[in-house]
């Protein structure tokens, strides 16, 4: 293609990406290096139905002035990023120093609402992208062999966890594992324990989570796996079958290799989103045992004050460590991007 | 004859009265400038809404009732003209209005059309009205008054008390967790620990800053007393709001628990539980915690406001006809028992009896400070951990105030 003719054609969606992405974050990154105007404090005396009391209020007119001088608020450089809510800097160097052994160290790190955070976002994205993956393709060949008059109601009743919108898909299953929902009767008649729930149990609402998260995405995996299977070469099977190959084998030294690059692709899109992991955790309510980074955003912003430079700071803090987690694929594909031509 | 000649009398006086009622009712009809209302989502504020937006049928109108009021009202009245011209508030929810500086003071609109209004109703910031209440709300006991007979208890003051009741009820095995109460990590656990600071005399600030001080012994005891009662819960309780609460109270799985006034009138309705535990369901006054004599208890209004950047066309229309439709012309046999009204003309229903108990025992408002809603939020992201046995009330107390005071800097409230 001519350059001029590649310059007209990416253009439209060039600004687009400018309008709708470089921007927000460029306005993201300004808000997190400023905050709040200092408030100028006076004490009142508020009335109400149910008698006065003195109490602390913001002057508007002397808070305006200093509003007025400075719309996007005091500059503050790194000192958001650098607050006991985020990366807790000094909190981690004093931890560092003081504690006896990795493990007092680590548990004062898991106390810092950012680490946590972290910690579980992390462990959530570690999990649910290889098993999304395997599944995936797991269910991908056994579809692909399933008699072909059966596959379409097959592959259609594989697709219902991504049909399924996803509140309503895990509001379903938080019922189900309610002490008194099947799931929840059938674990405790299990575990031989009548007073186990899996809402009260850190461990067991992180595993539900990351379940949830496996089911409703392993559509997914699997849709672009079928997708591929159906351009495997069928010579290249046959002439392995004749050389004996098993069907281990055939999968292990055909098919594998063949959808290496889709591999790479879901493994792309599942890294990024498992990592900005939100709504099960709103639908499980299980913000008091899981939260993630997400959800840290969501707060600072759904409180009565909004937190707007801390939300901003998260916020490009996740942005910083999605694009490290995907540093190794991206680097990959550019590797097999240069080696082809 | 005579008689016939005064009934007809009476007939006509109530006919005439019914006219001028009426007129009443028409009386406020506006047909120019703009109302737009947005505020929360429950009977009392959808019937002021409605008799607001037909108050003003011939203006434009229009309204937004929504859980989520509180994400969007600031936004909705950043803007000039702005989109929202009344927010429908509570004691939290202005002090983010007025911090914003979106919202008017109505002293000149009261001089000008709101004579009726009685002073009670007005709310007044450093002498300025700035918003006029209309309803009273707070949380109280509920209990099942056949549990507490069978078990042969008396109706508990205390929350001392309340943890002998359910022992007994656990013990006499009627019920396995008969403590109730929205525990749900968030706003709602903040606020339960907010009644129960109060209630154990505790100060949430040094006085006349923004330093936060409930790391001490009231905020041990408090935390404590709230573990010892989820020992009573069902154990997710963390996940419970206030509606998941009332849902396990019309299942009759609970006997006792500490629940906000408005949503009282549900739990005693004949819709969505057996006859045994509405017909047993009564409210009791607040409880208290320890010795301190302070109900553990919050009292809150609801009120509307005028937003600040709107033309004083619009905002005399809206102050217009939310003033009339929070005036005794809202008054109804339906209207009556959705809320404590504030105005003029309301009766006392069996269900606002909690209310009205915590009001006459004294209880402390909801603090009206800029900051508040900073360590509402802080509280709710981390007394959970306690509560969860994972760490010390005393490490608790610890990383709520880490959390409030780096917010607070973050908003300029602390240096």
């Amino acid at each position: 293609m001519k350059h001029k003719s590649f310059f007209w054609f990416v253009l439209p969606s060039v600004i687009l990406m400018l309008l709708f992405i470089a921007l927000p974050i460029v306005s993201v990154v300004t808000q997190s290096l400023h905050t709040q105007h200092e408030q100028v404090i006076i004490t009142v005396e508020n009335c109400g139905p149910f008698g006065c009391t003195q109490a602390q209020s913001v002057d508007q007119e002397a808070t305006q002035a200093l509003r007025d001088a400075e719309p996007l608020g005091r500059f503050a450089g790194l000192e958001v990023y650098k607050d006991r809510n985020h990366l807790a800097v000094s909190d981690v160097a004093s931890a560092w120093q003081n504690s006896n052994s990795y493990r007092e160290f680590w548990n004062t790190l898991m106390n810092l609402p950012f680490y946590l955070a972290l910690a579980f976002t992390l462990t959530y994205t570690a999990i649910v992208t290889p098993m999304t993956i395997i599944l995936g393709f797991v269910v991908a060949i056994a579809i692909n062999s399933v008699a072909r008059s059966m596959r379409g109601p097959t592959i259609f009743f594989s697709l219902l966890p991504m049909i399924v919108t996803p509140l309503v898909g895990a509001l379903i299953l938080f019922w189900m594992v309610d002490a008194r929902g099947i799931l929840g009767t059938a674990l405790q008649w299990l575990a031989d324990d009548p007073s186990l729930s899996v809402k009260a149990s850190t461990p067991l609402m992180w595993i539900m989570l990351m379940v949830y998260g496996t089911w409703s995405s392993i559509p997914f995996a699997f849709i672009v796996y079928y997708a591929g299977l159906q351009t495997v070469n069928q010579d290249t099977l046959e002439a392995a079958m004749i050389d004996g190959a098993s069907r281990w084998e055939r999968i292990r030294y055909v098919i594998i290799p063949h959808l290496a690059p889709l591999t790479t692709f879901i493994a792309l899109i599942q890294l990024m989103d498992n990592f900005r992991v939100f709504e099960p955790i709103i639908s499980f309510q299980a913000q008091a045992h899981a939260r993630s980074l997400s959800i840290a955003i969501f707060t600072d912003l759904g409180g009565e004050t909004r937190l707007l430079s801390s939300a901003a700071a998260t916020s490009v803090l996740t942005i910083v460590f999605v694009a490290i987690l995907l540093s190794p694929v991206l680097v990959r594909t550019w590797r097999d991007f240069g080696t082809k031509n | 004859m005579n008689m016939l000649k005064t009934a007809l009398l009476g007939t006509a006086i109530a006919a005439v009265a019914g006219t001028t009622a009426m007129a009443g009712g028409h009386g406020c009809a506006i047909d120019s400038g703009r109302i737009s209302i947005i505020g929360n989502e429950f009977p009392a504020i959808q019937s002021v809404a409605a008799l607001a937006l037909e108050c003003a049928a011939g203006a434009e109108t229009a309204s937004n009732l929504t859980a989520d009021h509180q994400t969007l009202n600031v936004a909705g009245m950043t803007g000039n003209p702005a989109e929202y011209t009344s927010a429908i508030v509570a004691n939290s929810s202005i002090v983010a209005l007025i911090n914003e500086d979106v919202i008017q003071p109505l002293d000149a609109l009261v001089a000008e059309y709101g004579a009726d209004i009685p002073p009670q109703q007005l709310i007044t910031v450093d002498g300025k009205i700035m918003a006029v209440a209309f309803m009273a709300n707070a949380q109280h006991l509920v209990y099942r008054k056949d549990v507490l007979e069978q078990a042969g208890l008396d109706v508990p003051t205390s929350y001392e008390e309340v943890l002998a009741a359910a022992e007994k009820i656990r013990a006499d095995g009627i019920m396995e967790n008969p403590v109730g109460g929205a525990y749900a990590a968030g706003w709602n656990l903040a606020q339960e620990f907010t009644n129960m600071y109060i209630g154990t005399g505790g100060q949430f600030f040094e006085p006349g800053t923004a330093n936060v001080t409930i790391n001490n012994a009231q905020g041990v005891q408090a935390l404590e007393m709230m573990k010892a009662l989820t020992e009573y819960m069902n154990p997710d309780y963390l996940t419970h709001d206030s509606n998941a609460t009332s849902a396990e109270w019309e299942a009759g799985n609970v006997a006792l628990m500490n629940m906000w006034g408005s949503r009282t009138g549900v739990l005693m309705d004949a819709e969505g539980s057996a006859p045994e535990v509405y017909e047993n369901t009564v409210v009791g006054g607040p409880l208290t915690v320890g010795d301190s004599g302070t109900p553990a208890t919050t009292l809150w209004w609801d009120g509307w406001t005028v937003a600040k950047n709107i033309s004083d066309e619009d905002a005399a229309t809206t102050f217009q006809a939310l003033a009339h439709a929070t005036s005794p012309a809202l008054l109804n046999d339906e209207t009556m028992s959705q809320a404590v009204w504030l105005m003029d003309g309301f009766e006392a229903q069996p269900v606002n009896e909690g209310v009205l108990a915590s009001v006459a025992a004294g209880s402390t408002p909801y603090p009206m400070v800029p900051f508040q809603g900073l360590l509402h939020s802080a509280l709710g992201d981390n007394i959970a951990d306690f509560l969860q046995g994972a760490e010390s009330a005393e490490q608790t107390l610890a990383d709520i105030e880490a959390a409030y005071t780096a917010a607070a800097t973050e908003q300029g409230f602390l240096q």
